[in-house]
């Protein structure tokens, strides 16, 4: 719309052209005036609600603005990522929230691709069962609704593990209960920071290692252990330096005290079931985007590669799914920003994600429901942008470009 | 593009709100009485207070003050229809004029009452304050005990706040876990993803009467906080407000005179008691200055009772709640439900 709103070449034909009286029969007359009819309609519908709803809410004695937000939220949270403490203001519980929305976010769209992808080839295997165990789950988890599948995974199988006096235990670090999965809690010990230097020299010199490599390998055909040779760089440099300086970790464990555990980590039940129902439930449409994906790609490819003598699993990895991603990203793009508003779900189990924390518990604690709401929709709007934005980068990265 | 999306985004906000609808403010009795109900807001299932019997009648202390309100402005107590809402939805389904009254065994706060566009009328129709329910094999005698717990709380609740003071001022630490319905909050406490359900005491009764298991439970003596609970109101409708006052005040009157609804058609006729007589309509006009019926304590008394008769059938030894009067009998019983005289 913009772009058309200054025809430049046309509007110099409209000066030039002597004595033209604005006829309504010109298309260009036409076009400008129904665009600036339609920008003064829009404008004056958003003033107009604009100013509606703030004569309605002065008129109701409802406090508007952002002040709210400075105000001490007085209740706590079940998990915070950083550090919380009930006198902290709205403004950090909405991070919070945020932060627990992200955290969802990433985790589940990183095993949902994964076990996708998997499930994809999976369709397509020659193997009867695979085939038909493939097809069983993307029929079943594609067809039951998100808050079902978050409920089931809730209270059917976290909720029906045993408290967390009988939970089950590997070696007494690891505690399974209805309260979640407690784990020992890593606490930099001295010898972190010269670990963590020596790790990163590690990768720069796998890195450097596999340049050379590769060089020597196209002037000379001479082919390298790579893989043993950078594993063996990963493993020595880091572990000498463990031995120099100390021990780069050490480790809390998890102690049952009274009702709870004290001590190491604890990934919450919520969290989990959330994490598995969207994982599960995104995977099975990833599925399917990806069979149709590699289907597109022609059978000649297929056959092409196996003349040459490429085996089956190679011929997918180098040949076939290279090609089938132009079309696997666009609605992979889709199901990403699906999974980052279904988190929203959460409310349904009390998982404090920034839907059922900020436009839940504060917009209840405040009243302020259009400041709340208004900013909880900002801040999905500018997830799902960016989400967008990274995968149309990729996208054109690997577009086919065409001579 | 990203000015579009902020029109888009600055409409969707409004209109999700429903303000632009034009509902007008001052004016909420003269709706109700062109429509010819009463719009009440009650909670999504809470035993004693707002619950669907088996035909989806709902019964409860706060469906029956709706009731009262409109046997009241209409003569007809059955001039209601309810709306069922959960604690998030409670107060914007008021505010933007899509309820008339909000009977959700709600807490009056000052900051309820101040900026945000209600008020309370004033009329505590329970007394009640937060407790915790928790399983007998705990071992749990006293709140104090309750160190490191993980608590099932309702979200957006005065709950929260309360725990969280009661918790930090006696050094102890807790791990709340918030829902949205009391329902959910009461699977976690029967599978143990938490050990404590906090909420209001009379809620914590209702809750343990549809656990599985209701003997198991115990809860436990302290009471951590206040939590008077009533009616609440828009702002801008004065004659409105008053109305819902002393509707709930009538009530408690008409218990303080020994009316009840087995004896008000006779006590109306022939009582000769000065009080009685201001209260039921045969002397002054009172009713008229409230602009209801002239018998308006007849009607509220005869189908729907006094305020001992509501609670005893909602709460008390005619439910399976069997909660006490307590601090809900009259100021003259040993309670605090004390009303001001209607003269």
């Amino acid at each position: 719309m913009f772009c058309c709103f200054f025809p430049g070449h046309s509007m110099q034909n409209l000066i030039d052209a002597p004595k033209q009286k604005l006829r309504f029969s010109d298309p260009k007359v036409r076009e400008w005036l129904f665009q600036i009819i339609t920008i003064v309609a829009v404008v004056s519908l958003g003033w107009y609600l604009f100013n509606n709803t703030q004569t309605n809410l002065q008129h109701r004695g409802i406090t508007s603005g952002f002040e709210f937000l400075e105000r001490s939220a007085g209740f706590g949270i079940a998990q915070h990522l950083i550090d919380y403490k009930e006198s902290d203001s709205y403004a950090r519980v909405f991070v919070i929230g945020l932060l627990n929305t992200l955290l969802v976010t990433v985790i589940g769209v990183v095993l949902a691709t994964l076990l996708g992808f998997i499930i994809g080839v999976a369709r397509l295997s020659p193997n009867w069962m695979i085939n038909k165990m493939a097809t069983v789950y993307v029929e079943v988890f594609r067809n039951i609704p998100p808050l079902l599948q978050i409920l089931f995974w809730y209270f059917a199988v976290f909720l029906s593990m045993p408290g967390p006096r009988n939970s089950h235990h590997f070696n007494d670090t690891l505690f399974v209960s209805s309260r979640g999965l407690n784990m020992p809690a890593a606490l930099a010990a001295d010898g972190f920071w010269p670990f963590a230097c020596s790790v990163l020299l590690a990768l720069v010199a796998v890195g450097l290692m596999v340049r050379w490599a590769n060089q020597r390998f196209e002037a000379t055909g001479q082919p390298f252990h790579k893989f043993w040779a950078g594993l063996g760089l990963l493993l020595v440099i880091p572990g000498a330096c463990a031995l120099i300086f100390g021990a780069p970790l050490q480790w809390e464990m998890p102690e049952l005290k009274g009702f709870n555990f004290v001590g190491g980590w604890v990934l919450i039940p919520e969290l989990l079931a959330l994490t598995l129902a969207l994982t599960v439930y995104t995977a099975a449409f990833i599925a399917e985007i990806v069979r149709s994906g590699i289907t597109s790609v022609s059978h000649g490819q297929t056959e092409a590669a196996r003349s040459l003598g490429l085996r089956p699993g190679p011929t997918l990895r180098k040949v076939i799914i290279p090609q089938a991603l132009r079309v696997i990203i666009p609605p992979l793009t889709s199901q990403y920003l699906n999974l980052a508003k279904n988190s929203s779900l959460a409310a349904g189990i009390g998982y404090p994600e920034m839907v059922s924390l900020f436009a839940g518990t504060v917009l209840n604690q405040t009243g302020q429901a259009i400041e709340v709401i208004a900013i909880t929709m900002s801040v999905y709007l500018a997830i799902s942008i960016s989400i967008s934005l990274l995968m149309n980068v990729y996208n054109k990265r690997i577009a086919l470009i065409e001579r | 593009m990203n000015r579009l999306k902020l029109a888009g985004l600055t409409l969707a906000a409004t209109s999700l709100m429903g303000l632009a609808s034009g509902a007008s403010a001052g004016a909420t009795l003269d709706a109700i009485q062109k429509k010819g109900f009463i719009q009440c807001g009650v909670s999504d299932g809470l035993p004693g207070f707002s619950v669907p019997d088996a035909h989806g009648k709902i019964l409860g202390i706060d469906a029956d003050v709706c009731r009262a309100v409109a046997a009241a402005v209409f003569g007809d107590a059955s001039k209601v229809k309810f709306s069922q809402l959960n604690a998030k939805e409670r107060f914007t389904a008021l505010q933007s004029g899509e309820i008339d009254i909000l009977s959700r065994n709600t807490t009056m706060t000052s900051s309820r009452d101040a900026g945000m566009g209600m008020k309370f009328p004033g009329f505590i129709a329970y007394y009640d304050g937060v407790g915790f329910l928790v399983n007998k094999k705990l071992g749990v005698k006293s709140a104090k005990e309750l160190d490191g717990a993980t608590l099932c709380i309702l979200a957006g609740t005065t709950t929260e706040l309360n725990v969280s003071d009661y918790f930090r001022a006696n050094k102890l630490k807790y791990s709340p876990i918030t829902f949205d319905t009391s329902d959910e909050s009461a699977k976690s406490l029967e599978s143990g993803r938490c050990d404590v359900l906090s909420s209001d005491k009379s809620q914590l009764y209702a809750q343990r009467s549809k656990l599985a298991h209701p003997e198991d439970y115990v809860v436990l003596p302290e009471t951590i906080s206040k939590e008077p609970l009533g009616p609440i109101v828009r702002n801008g409708d004065d004659d409105w407000l008053a109305i819902v006052r002393w509707v709930g005040y009538a009530m408690l009157n008409a218990e303080e005179a020994g009316i009840t609804s087995k004896n008000v058609e006779a006590q109306a006729k022939t009582s000769k008691n000065p009080d009685v007589a201001r209260l039921l309509g045969a002397d002054g006009e009172y009713g008229k200055d409230l602009k209801l019926r002239k018998d308006w304590v007849v009607q509220i008394v005869k189908q729907v009772g006094n305020y001992g008769e509501v609670f005893e059938r909602n709460l008390g030894k005619g439910s399976p709640l069997q909660i006490d009067r307590g601090l809900n009998a009259l100021w003259n019983n040993g309670g605090i439900q004390y009303a001001p005289p209607v003269r």
